[in-house]
């Protein structure tokens, strides 16, 4: 399945600097907000992954990265 | 350590006390490798210092304990973490009250980890071992993150590599290798200023000795006195699985957030699930913020699962364990977060004090409970428990 | 399967690295004017400063490296404000409170502006946060730096210097 991901993602790399992004930086107010992160606190986020990794059959796929604020 | 009661009588043969529940609570490494993995990658995540009190109680166990994370940056381009963590089990769960006897032992885990970002690109490293009595967990993991598209998408692709032992109490020559490989790969959008998603795929391999080497599989012995007899697990030594996983989060007028999310799980042993999960955030005034989640699990059993096979070595593999079978978790959460520090000219930028509940109900579809005895085997009546998760945790960053 | 994977993650690094740091991007051309009120009611007029060394610093508060480079940028001003050198903070936020949180905990000496409507911003083309634009005496922009990193404020320095020589 990995094998699979690859080439989309290399092309898709290639690519990256010819789209206009739509949200400026300076308008990324919201999206830096801690509320809005996908995880504000990691060592507590883990654990509770940890948790359901350890009693449940089901695996991965359990956080998600990105948003913020954009700087740098 | 392991509390030594008596050997179960005529139930396995040289059975030592059983540790039916550490084996699969051993999932190292595969969370902790987002310790290492920064929120945007663009900058470094921002230094900082977390103390958390974990417990897990539920179902017979009691597992707590102290997590605490270090992250500091060095020279601008590095940041460095460093995690201590530990697991006070007391166990007298289901599988171990009916084959065995309860337990205490107590696993601990040290994590170190370290990313360097070079303009729009994050590269990260880590390292964890794990250790308990009779299980040693050593986790590579290597992770590279990249912005682009005006930092709307960030792209990260991780790998997990972990060369793990697994022991047995009683028994010194018993020494069975697993290694684990982990495939990640995450790709975030932001659509909207208010907007963003995310699409998460993983892919685990791991080859070995996969199963427990104290739980048991039962199967119908009109010979026996109850019923039924034990005899050893029997799992297949490879197994290979898929997760993809997509999660959105909207920030909603006046200031709160909702969040939903979606997971399909499948895996070579024949184990399908899915995963919903619901979030609203909800700050109050300058200092506090409210979260309320709520996540449905719903799995259906291993191909080679049985609570009662018909007779002996009835198939090549066989599991009885109950994480193995077909059933449902439904979780409720809560959770307070108390800024006492917002914008902090000291050593202390910021700082928060937070506490979350959450409760777990756990409804099993094939997997009984044996504890009820003077019925028919395969009448018991199916398993059911509720586990009460709680966090507390102390958050600086300076 | 696993032996393409050992490759291919190091090929990725290698080709995403190849790019250069960021670093002071030379510009040119006149600095667009703009009128903008300050924290205090005052109004400021890009082109009434004309004679001085002007330093443009586009930031949020939600935005941790703007954040960390303010005292920085406040060392910077008051060293070199006698000798003709003028740091304009802009915020690009659209209310006043969370900035004046800010300040109120850790204040800075050059006057902050808002530019609520963010028309200084697509003004300036900002494409990162923060931004730091340096106008020379006449009026023209010399150097753009994007983002924050520590020990930028070497960099500012540099071409404060240089600038002020002129």
């Amino acid at each position: 399945m990995s094998k699979f991901l690859i080439l989309p993602l290399l092309l898709f790399l290639t690519a990256c600097s010819s789209v206009e992004p739509w949200v400026k930086p300076y308008e990324r107010a919201h999206l830096a907000d801690p509320i809005m992160a996908f995880a504000r606190d990691p060592v507590s986020n883990n654990y509770i992954y940890h948790v359901y990794d350890a009693r449940e059959g089901g695996r991965g796929a359990g956080t998600a990265t990105g948003g913020g604020c954009g700087c740098n | 350590m392991r509390a030594k009661a008596g050997v179960a009588p005529a139930r396995q043969p040289g059975a030592v006390v059983a540790a039916t529940d550490s084996v699969l609570r051993r999932l190292v490494g595969l969370c902790l490798l987002s310790l290492s993995v920064p929120v945007s990658a663009a900058v470094l995540p921002e230094d900082r210092a977390d103390l958390l009190y974990h417990s897990y109680s539920g179902g017979g166990a009691d597992i707590n304990g102290p997590s605490l994370l270090l992250r500091k940056k060095f020279a601008e381009d590095f940041s460095v973490t460093a995690n201590y963590y530990v697991d006070n089990v007391s166990s007298a769960s289901i599988d171990v009250v009916t084959t065995a006897s309860p337990y205490e032992e107590q696993r601990t885990e040290y994590s170190l980890g370290m990313d360097y970002l070079r303009n729009r690109t994050i590269l990260s490293l880590g390292y964890t071992n794990s250790v308990e009595n009779d299980y040693i967990a050593n986790t590579y993991s290597f992770g590279i993150s990249q912005d682009m598209f005006g930092d709307m998408t960030t792209v990260s692709l991780g790998f997990i590599y972990g060369d793990n032992t697994v022991g047995r109490n009683g028994d010194s020559n018993f020494e069975e290798p697993t290694k684990l490989r982990d495939y990640r790969l995450s790709i975030s959008q932001i659509l909207t200023q208010d907007l963003i998603v995310a699409l998460t795929l993983e892919t685990i391999t791991d080859e070995g000795f996969l199963n427990n080497p104290y739980r048991s599989v039962r199967y119908l012995d009109p010979a026996s006195s109850r019923g039924y007899s034990y005899q050893a697990e029997v799992y297949p030594r490879t197994r290979t699985t898929n997760a993809v996983a997509l999660r959105g989060r909207y920030f909603l007028p006046e200031r709160s957030a909702l969040s939903a999310g979606y997971r399909y799980f499948t895996g070579s042993w024949g184990i399908e699930a899915d995963t919903w999960e619901l979030g609203y955030t909800l700050p109050w005034g300058e200092d506090w913020i409210f979260e309320f989640s709520y996540r449905y699990y719903d799995q259906t059993r291993a191909e080679f699962y049985s609570d009662l096979f018909p007779y002996r070595d009835a198939q090549n593999f066989m599991a009885r364990d109950k994480e193995m079978s077909s059933f449902t978790t439904q979780t409720v959460g809560a959770g307070v977060t108390w800024y006492f520090e917002e914008n902090g000219a000291g050593f202390v930028k910021r700082g928060t004090l937070n506490v979350n509940i959450d409760r777990i109900a756990f409804d099993y579809r094939d997997f009984r409970d044996l504890t009820v005895t003077g019925v028919a085997p395969g009448e018991e009546p199916l398993y059911a428990f509720d586990a009460t998760v709680l966090r507390l945790w102390l958050s600086i960053w300076f | 399967m696993n032996m393409k994977h050992r490759w291919i993650a190091p090929l990725l690094v290698l080709a995403l690295l190849a790019a250069g740091p960021l670093q002071a991007k030379e510009v040119s051309g006149p600095a667009p004017d703009f009128t903008l009120k300050t924290l205090d009611g005052k109004n400021i007029k890009l082109s009434e400063l004309s004679g001085n060394v002007v330093m443009i610093n586009f930031w949020a508060t939600w935005c941790p490296p703007c954040r960390v480079e303010m005292p920085k940028l406040n060392d910077l001003y008051n060293k070199y404000k006698d000798l003709g050198f003028v740091l304009l903070g802009v915020n690009v936020e659209q209310q006043e409170q969370p900035p004046r949180n800010f300040l109120r905990k850790r204040p800075v000496d050059f006057p902050i502006l808002m530019d609520k409507g963010n028309d200084v911003s697509k003004l300036y083309d900002v494409v990162a946060m923060p931004t730091t634009v340096l106008v020379d005496r006449s009026g023209n922009m010399r150097y753009l730096h994007q983002g924050y990193k520590e020990g930028d404020e070497k960099i500012y320095k540099k071409m404060i210097k240089q600038l002020l020589r002129e």
